[in-house]
């Protein structure tokens, strides 16, 4: 097959299995603090930014404002400092915030088996945790100090959010930090190795790439448009069943372009870091988003390309 | 000539064609290709439907009096969980039919045999008219049927995977036992493949993706219909089995 053939078959598979249809969801930064120093983040203990865990009556505010926007699908995201927030002050956001929303889904440290379950408890039916890179010694490198140094205890994060019963689980590398071609491979192997083991749990897929106007770290392996369209289309052709999801980190005239070849979640109007959308706090950015457009011009945009933008596709009493 | 109904508990369809209504482009295309498919009952995930707002939600856009609304429990793990939809269901007023899938493989979206089982028991003693999904078993099709399932629904293969009949002996094996009407689910990607189903002698097939996903799902759904009436005709036509000896189609006497 050609690439144009590829791309054909990765759209049919597409459609086959999720139909015209992408769902949206948006992020809701609700900690800033972070003890990691993660080279490519703006969350990197080493910024002089502007921290802030927000406060209950914050975090609602947040959530009240975007569920007026229509998001029914949240993801709730922190840095990774239990000092600042730890896990029982996350199980009383998701007490507070699930209310507003049919799915709350969070995006936080490693936690222990036992501590997903509990956020479980709390409301949360979904984790997205990113290897970030799967090649050890770049892992080592980029991580050079904090919990996040141990490559085996977020590997295995995933798993044991499985094992405590986390319906929907989203793995992922960040495009950039190495050669996307071994990354590709080694995700593969991870996302195989889940489905045989936690067959009941939905896994999902997202592909973040890093942002060269984003960032003074320096992309070592850049990933072109040519090469990322690839790593979806074969992505979905190895994995039909599986959602991809597609953030604003990518530009709107890419994200339009190339959503029909694998993709099935988008968020839409994202700001990244906390107390952004209704609190008017400028807080330090987790990283620079490219497409700008509101939740209602990217739902447009999709009707337009022919898609349902779904705002809801889950029900309280599956959790 | 006595009409051919379709009859499932106490309603009678002149429609053998089954609508899904998920993975459509709008819900204006969707209104489309029901009124193409001449259907007259549809299936509606809960997850999808926001109860809470009427306006909003896919059910404003299906005219209740022309289609019969099957909610459906996609997304339920267990029996637990597709009790609790289908109760939901009927608390905001929707009639107590329900198609019950149970699909703890969401990879897949194959039908847990025992729960599916558990469920119905459950959900028929509690006065539901209950549709299940199941793969294509036919001791499990018999024992839904002692549960009181209004029919069952094996699949030709798995959703979305426009196989087609993947599961032909058993699926004719749950056809020659069937006190019910057998509804083939999930699989058929073509209107031939829906043709063959009923050919087989299903009572119904339900379509969704091979419509939702076309091109045009309007010219779809009609030649589905066309389809699901040519195969039933010829069902009831008596068709010749195949053979793989020749046959002289003048018969001679010897």
């Amino acid at each position: 097959m050609n690439f144009n053939q590829i791309m054909e078959a990765a759209r049919q598979e597409t459609l086959k299995h999720f139909g015209r249809t992408v769902q949206l969801y948006t992020p809701l930064y609700i900690s800033n603090h972070c003890i990691n120093s993660c080279a490519y983040c703006g969350f990197n203990r080493r910024s002089e930014i502007k921290r802030i865990t927000l406060g209950l009556d914050q975090v609602l505010k947040e959530a009240e404002f975007l569920r007026r926007q229509g998001f029914q699908h949240i993801l709730l995201l922190t840095g990774e400092d239990r000092g600042a927030a730890p896990v029982e002050y996350l199980e009383k956001v998701v007490r507070a915030v699930k209310e507003l929303f049919v799915s709350v889904s969070v995006e936080v440290y490693p936690l222990s088996e036992v501590e997903y379950k509990k956020i479980i408890d709390a409301g949360v039916d979904g984790l997205t945790i990113y290897q970030e890179t799967y090649h050890r010694p770049t892992y080592k490198r980029v991580h050079p100090t904090g919990p996040k140094k141990d490559y085996d205890w977020r590997w295995g994060a995933a798993e044991r959010a499985a094992r405590a019963g986390m319906r929907k689980i989203g793995i992922g590398f960040l495009l950039g930090l190495y050669n996307w071609k071994y990354e590709a491979a080694a995700l593969a192997e991870q996302l195989q190795f889940l489905l045989k083991n936690y067959w009941q749990t939905q896994f999902q897929v997202s592909f973040p790439r890093l942002n060269p106007a984003e960032t003074i770290f320096k992309i070592k392996y850049p990933v072109s448009d040519q090469d990322f369209i690839q790593l979806l289309c074969r992505f979905r052709l190895r994995f039909p069943q599986i959602g991809f999801t597609l953030s604003t980190r990518e530009r709107a005239g890419f994200r339009d372009k190339i959503f029909p070849f694998g993709i099935t979640q988008m968020s839409a109007g994202s700001k990244t870091y906390p107390g952004a959308y209704a609190l008017g706090i400028r807080s330090g950015k987790q990283f620079e988003i490219a497409d700008r457009r509101s939740p209602r011009e990217v739902a447009r945009a999709l009707v337009r390309a022919g898609y349902e933008p779904v705002w809801k596709d889950w029900e309280k009493v599956l959790v | 000539m006595k009409k051919d109904l379709l009859k499932i508990a106490n309603r009678r369809f002149s429609s053998r064609l089954l609508l899904g209504t998920g993975k459509f482009s709008s819900p204006r295309v969707m209104r489309k290709a029901l009124e193409a498919s001449g259907s007259e009952m549809v299936t509606v995930a809960l997850r999808r439907v926001d109860l809470k707002n009427p306006k909003d939600h896919i059910l404003s856009y299906i005219d209740s009096k022309k289609y019969l609304i099957l909610p459906n429990t996609s997304g339920a793990r267990d029996a637990d969980e597709a009790i609790r939809l289908a109760r939901i269901a009927r608390a905001f007023g929707l009639p107590g039919w329900i198609k019950l899938e149970v699909t703890p493989d969401l990879r897949y979206l194959l039908p847990d045999p025992v729960e599916t089982l558990k469920a119905a028991e459950i959900l028929v003693k509690e006065g539901f008219t209950v549709l299940p999904y199941i793969n294509a078993d036919p001791v499990l099709a018999k024992r839904l049927e002692d549960a009181g399932c209004a029919t069952v629904m094996p699949l030709g293969s798995p959703i979305g995977s426009a196989q087609g009949i993947r599961t032909r002996a058993n699926i004719e094996i749950i056809i020659e036992q069937a006190r019910v009407p057998v509804v083939v689910d999930a699989g058929l990607g073509s209107p031939s493949q829906a043709a063959e189903a009923m050919e087989m002698g299903a009572a119904a097939v339900l379509v969704n993706t091979a419509i939702a996903a076309a091109e045009n799902p309007a010219a779809m759904a009609k030649a589905f219909k066309l389809a699901v009436e040519a195969g039933r005709q010829a069902y009831l036509a008596g068709m010749v089995s195949s053979s793989h000896i020749a046959k002289a189609s003048s018969p001679r006497f010897l």
